[in-house]
């Protein structure tokens, strides 16, 4: 187990070099002056030239990367050029949101998948069955950025039941997370069910009904138990799919977290401030993955044992 | 892919045919595929006739002429999906966009597999550290989760239709790849490659004539999964305002259009969405049926 984590780290430092490298050279290797795309096309002589100096853009190239290396290593991300307040102050006043707002609708997925997903594997082919399956293809079909619309649409402007904008009361909540949330639910639940359909046709579930195993413990103990293992793996990806949708959600929702705070930067021509976020952002991304992958492990070895 | 006996008697064509055969008659059988397909075609006629429309205007309708006297109407006789806040006719302007959410949708996806398939192909043939390479790229594109990536390519090149094309295509291009290099794998193992290759066939022509027409139905499957994918990206980067621009028909900058009057006509927001949720439901009940009929392991 000691080794596979070393071994995972170890493949994890190329990928992450690789993350630093394009996040830096993607403005840098697009054909046009950084400094002019930052400023605008527009922009006077003297403010090109301000964003150059300041960024050290009249540096080599390989000089530029190593001090952005060097800087990010320590966390420190540049400053805002609207602003000038450091773009990691920017980031930590905005992370928590992001977060909770991902572990919410993370756990609200999860939650509603499973229950969608064992309804449906229990009751198979029938009536609920199909119903759910229909429901889940629309949760998966549907841009979350619409959903959201239409929740606001529904229980905030018709209803009066929820706030339709900001993030820190439940009431305030409940939308974004429904919003965030569906699509991976709807993944959770196709997943678990056909998981659950695959353990349950299995031999040691036989075995177990014909021990006389009460249906609901064999269901419960027996299969779910198996069945949950792929539903992990996939409930830790949305986790961090999570994490960019809320660009779209935070939109919609006008909620102040990371994922807002990239699109107003990207309007304001802030660049370091968008090259900061979408790296703590791909960095968080790499990290859920790896933890991902050893739970996977883990659980996996479990069931070996058994 | 199971490779029978009697395969190495065939020509690359008559195996492609073939297996185009087998995959039909699978197909048929699933019908909720079925209807994703049948829904599709009929989308890319309305789509196809919309464009020839929106240029020679033979229906004579207007998805661009502004009404001030008859804004944010709801759904009526006269305008059946109400219109918008310049007073154009919503169901037109749905009409003349579709060409584009499908158009820039197909765009990107071909992109997508016209690099990601070779390096795919050339990483899984080739290995070694031809594989190493190539895999770690593809490794650090896939560390930005969703639209992260296409967001930010699109935030330096800036939002256009064409811009948002390649930036969902480069986002999508590592999927390909993974997919195409594991089909690879399997396929160069097989005893007849070995075969091929002991009689003297160069790399190029097991590459194109075994390798390629063997590992279609996953570069197929993935198509039509990606394709629901991409359909939602570039709706959702045009919805932030980031994609393709207005005025163009584009459904979701005609959701970002509609979210300011929300309060006033809800509906503005309600016809671009359902249509979005329409393409996007019919691609993956055909991805879902394309992966069914295509992957033997889970055919029952």
């Amino acid at each position: 187990m000691i080794r596979f984590i070393t071994q995972r780290l170890i493949q994890l430092i190329p990928v992450l070099f690789g993350v630093t490298i394009l996040v830096f050279g993607i403005l840098h290797l697009t054909p046009g002056d950084p400094a002019l795309i930052m400023a605008g096309e527009s922009a006077p002589e003297a403010t090109v030239n301000a964003i150059r100096r300041r960024l050290g853009l009249d540096n080599p190239l390989h000089i530029q990367y190593f001090d952005f290396l060097k800087n990010v290593l320590t966390l420190d991300f540049g400053t805002s050029i609207r602003d000038n307040i450091p773009v990691s102050d920017h980031i930590s006043a905005r992370f928590f949101i992001t977060f909770e707002l991902a572990v919410i609708s993370t756990a609200f997925s999860i939650f509603a998948g499973l229950l969608v997903g064992i309804v449906s594997a229990v009751w198979k082919y029938s009536f609920w069955d199909v119903s759910l399956m229909v429901i889940t293809l629309f949760g998966l079909s549907m841009p979350n950025f619409w959903l959201g619309l239409m929740l606001i649409q529904w229980f905030s402007i018709n209803l009066g039941w929820f706030a339709p904008t900001g993030w820190g009361n439940p009431n305030q909540m409940v939308l974004p997370v429904i919003a965030l949330g569906t699509a991976g639910a709807a993944i959770i639940a196709r997943m678990t069910r056909s998981s659950m359909l695959d353990v349950i046709g299995q031999d040691y579930i036989r075995t177990a009904r014909a021990k006389g195993v009460k249906e609901r413990s064999v269901i419960f103990k027996h299969a779910l138990k198996n069945a949950l293992i792929p539903v992990v793996t996939v409930a830790g990806l949305q986790f961090g799919y999570f994490l960019s949708g809320s660009v779209l959600t935070e939109s919609v929702f006008a909620i102040n977290g990371l994922g807002r705070l990239i699109i107003d930067s990207i309007f304001a021509r802030d660049f370091p401030v968008v090259q900061g976020t979408v790296l703590v952002l791909a960095v968080m991304f790499v990290t859920v993955n790896f933890l991902v992958d050893i739970t996977y492990k883990f659980l996996n070895k479990r069931v070996d044992l058994n | 892919m199971s490779q029978n006996n009697g395969y190495q008697d065939m020509t690359s064509t008559q195996l492609l045919m073939k297996n185009i055969k087998e995959f039909f008659g699978r197909l048929n059988k699933n019908k909720a595929a079925m209807v994703g397909f049948y829904v599709l075609v009929i989308l890319f006629f309305i789509a196809v006739f919309g464009y020839l429309d929106a240029r020679f205007g033979w229906l004579g309708i207007s998805s661009t002429k502004t009404n001030l006297t008859a804004r944010l109407e709801g759904p009526s006789a006269e305008f059946l999906f109400g219109t918008d806040h310049m007073g154009r006719d919503i169901l037109y302007r749905i009409f003349h966009g579709m060409h584009i959410t499908l158009g820039v949708g197909f765009a990107a996806t071909f992109l997508a597999a016209l690099v990601g398939v070779p390096l795919g192909i050339l990483a899984g043939y080739y290995g070694k550290w031809i594989d190493s390479i190539i895999m770690r790229i593809m490794d650090v594109l896939l560390a930005f989760p969703g639209i992260l990536l296409a967001l930010f390519i699109v935030s330096i090149l800036g939002g256009s239709t064409i811009n948002v094309t390649i930036a969902v295509a480069i986002s999508a291009v590592p999927q390909f790849a993974r997919i195409v290099r594991g089909s690879t794998l399997t396929t160069k193992n097989l005893e007849y490659i070995d075969a091929i290759r002991a009689l003297g066939a160069k790399d190029f022509k097991i590459i194109f004539q075994h390798i390629l027409p063997n590992i279609m139905s996953p570069i197929i499957v993935n198509t039509s999964i990606f394709l629901a994918s991409a359909v939602l990206s570039i709706a959702g980067l045009s919805f932030l305002g980031l994609g393709v621009q207005p005025p163009i028909p584009e459904w979701g900058a005609m959701l970002n259009d509609g979210r300011n009057y929300m309060y006033q006509a809800g509906h503005i927001t309600f016809f671009p969405g359902m249509m979005i949720v329409i393409v996007v439901l019919a691609f993956n009940l055909l991805g879902d049926g394309l992966r069914d009929a295509l992957d033997p392991k889970l055919k029952n």
